[in-house]
């Protein structure tokens, strides 16, 4: 069992994204471990890329601030080492970046140093089922889970996306691009039933979520819940001093849903 | 080409989130169903002959040749069409596609303009709604354009994120479709983007060289040894060289925008700059720093300013079937006015950079070569901007 699906074994889970380098990486690292004190169950790292399509504007900013302060890919994986080695991070640790990013790199390079460092799992929104293998063959040989998105529009292709995954499942609550929203219309509750019916995978839903009562009710149909664009406009508010309020937030987040 | 997966050799391919793909499969399907519809192809016949005014003339420029005194040249003047160049051939294609999937919306990123304002223009004549996404910076120096659009009941937003210009449109206009999917088409504007989007819009725009094959046997009685075309995304390049493709005696050379220099940052021309990668649904060359951070390119000409090209001129790179150059900034405003001053016509800066690089390489061959040039649109909507880089500031 890899160690993201072990993260699913104590109750529902709480998955914090946050923008590497933003403001800078010292700071990305001590609200990583903050949000592993405070009950996270897997923390989403995301390595800027200077045009994210399915982000959001506060998540689109923060990853344009972490590039203009000289965050590279190398200096995440810098990051990520420091975390397992030297800062006590045990939490399964998820990459959140774009296909351009792990591609550029060399995608055995990429997997074989995040394999290395402690990476649990990879998350490519611009990779879609059809196009995953390139990413995915590779990934398989270093134990490096590739976590497959279903969406609303998915319908039919559930059972293929689905019956393929591993690590967890990311469900996309919403259309549109990762941000806060006040009001989430999907029937999530149809939409995890549909999945679970054709996997045993655990699944967490993301986009637009960001209060207690939103995580409540979504952790009622899924198995955890993951939480981007509220974080990263706590790190924008507070910069260097985020730490004690991402930690705050993240135990506010986790006592919700469990 | 391209292969059942949207694949031209290693390039193309489906890179977007799973939101968009059932959009992009109902697309492919839809198109699948309709390109070989005889009742379809009627429809779009007749709007490109009574509506877009085509066929466009291959006119043969004299002058030009003369006094460059090579080869024999002839210009495809898309720059006649309707709207003021080739953008509309896809768009028109386009749109009745999106319309015979029940669409009511149309989505179009635009640079220069000249995609918006055709986009507009089709959602006008079909009665549907439509907004276009434009990078501050080019409704800035297209500022022609952004009124045309909004005269033609289009909603224009300008796009603030990023470098504000094409990419960034691009980029908008995908975001976009992903929270409105059912009643909105994509109305992509180049030969980019997630398959099917390449093929689309090469086999709307291949109406140029369909027409110019028949022009030039019927004038010269062979066929062209060279086809010069513009290269940005590549659709009005790719029309004019897909169906010379198979004929390997004919050189199929691609204009792109240097800039200020291939030797400088300031520059647009992927093939010659840029490397392997995955953006904006596709597989291709991009220009890029070491970490896959895709470039802040710039071009004096806002169609060309961006930093990917198209898959199938990817490929035609790859096997060397197809050449490309890059022309500067100076070069293409140098060729602007020559072409006005020689031939009595202003082209668009983006086709410029074509006729820049006949200048060069015309003087070079025998006189029987012959050789076509595709301005892909006019360049009333430069002056303003061209007028600027020369020193000389007018009101537009």
């Amino acid at each position: 069992m890899s160690n993201i699906a072990k993260a699913f074994e104590n109750g529902k889970a709480f998955i914090p994204f946050i923008t590497c380098g933003d403001p800078d990486l010292e700071t990305t690292a001590q609200c990583i471990v903050e949000m592993q004190k405070e009950g996270a169950s897997i923390v989403e790292l995301g390595i800027p890329f200077s045009d994210p399509t399915a982000e959001g504007p506060v998540i689109m900013e923060a990853s344009l601030r972490a590039l203009e302060g000289g965050c590279t890919t190398d200096k995440v994986f810098g990051m990520v080492k420091r975390l397992r080695t030297e800062l006590g991070v045990t939490i399964p640790l998820v990459f959140m970046t774009y296909a351009n990013v792990v591609f550029s790199y060399g995608i055995e390079r990429f997997c074989q140093k995040a394999s290395e460092y402690g990476i649990d799992g990879i998350i490519l929104p611009d990779v879609p089922y059809e196009e995953k293998d390139e990413f995915d063959s590779v990934c398989r040989n270093y134990g490096v889970d590739f976590i497959s998105l279903i969406a609303p529009t998915s319908h039919e292709r559930i059972s293929m996306v689905a019956g393929s995954a591993s690590g967890f499942i990311y469900i996309v609550s919403s259309l549109g691009v990762t941000g806060v929203r006040s009001n989430i219309t999907t029937d999530i509750p149809s939409l995890c039933a549909a999945v679970k019916a054709v996997t045993d995978v655990p699944c967490a839903i993301g986009f637009g979520i960001s209060t207690p009562e939103q995580a409540a009710e979504m952790s009622k149909s899924a198995d955890g819940v993951i939480v981007g664009s509220a974080i990263v406009k706590i790190v924008a508010q507070y910069g260097k001093d985020a730490p004690a309020h991402v930690g705050e937030y993240v135990r506010s987040m986790v006592s919700a849903i469990r | 080409m391209p292969d059942s997966k949207g694949r031209f050799g290693i390039h193309g391919g489906q890179y977007i989130p799973e939101t968009l793909m059932n959009a992009v499969i109902e697309l492919e399907e839809a198109y699948n169903h309709y390109k070989d519809d005889p009742e379809f192809n009627k429809e779009l016949t007749e709007l490109f002959n009574e509506y877009a005014g085509r066929p466009s003339n291959l006119y043969f420029a004299e002058k030009m040749t003369k006094d460059l005194g090579g080869a024999r040249i002839y210009l495809k003047r898309e720059d006649l069409n309707h709207t003021g160049s080739h953008k509309i051939n896809n768009v028109l294609g386009q749109a009745l596609l999106a319309k015979k999937m029940g669409k009511t919306r149309l989505i179009a990123e635009t640079g220069a303009g000249q995609h918006g304002v055709a986009t507009a223009t089709a959602a006008a004549l079909f009665g549907m709604e439509c907004v276009v996404f434009m990078g501050k910076v080019d409704c800035e120096r297209q500022a022609l354009n952004v009124y045309r659009m909004k005269l033609l009941g289009a909603e224009v937003i300008p796009v603030t994120s990023g470098t504000a210009t094409l990419k960034d449109a691009v980029s908008e206009c995908m975001r976009e479709w992903t929270t409105r999917i059912d009643d909105t088409h994509y109305c992509l504007g180049s030969v980019m983007g997630p398959h099917p989007f390449p093929t689309i819009v090469r086999d709307f725009q291949a109406v140029i060289s369909r027409e110019s094959k028949a022009q030039i046997l019927e004038k010269e009685g062979r066929l062209p040894d060279y086809v010069l075309a513009c290269c940005g995304g590549g659709s009005n390049a790719i029309g004019s060289f897909y169906n010379y493709i198979g004929d390997k005696e004919v050189n199929l050379i691609g204009c792109e925008a240097a800039g200020r220099g291939i030797d400088t940052f300031e520059t647009a021309a992927t093939l010659n700059t840029g490397k392997l990668g995955i953006f904006h649904g596709m597989k291709s060359y991009f220009c890029q720093d070491e970490y896959g951070q895709i470039a802040p390119v710039y071009s004096i000409s806002a169609g060309l300013d961006y930093p990917g090209i198209g898959p199938e001129h990817a490929y035609l790179h790859d096997t060397g079937r197809a050449q490309y150059v890059a022309i500067t900034d100076d070069e293409a405003v140098n060729a602007f006015e020559y072409l006005s001053r020689t031939e009595g016509i202003i082209p668009a800066i983006e086709s410029a950079h074509a006729v820049a690089y006949a200048m060069k390489l015309a003087p070079t061959l025998d006189k029987d070569k012959i050789m076509i040039i595709t301005i892909s649109g006019r360049g009333d909507k430069d002056c303003a901007a061209i007028a600027r880089y020369r020193g000389e500031n007018i009101n537009e």
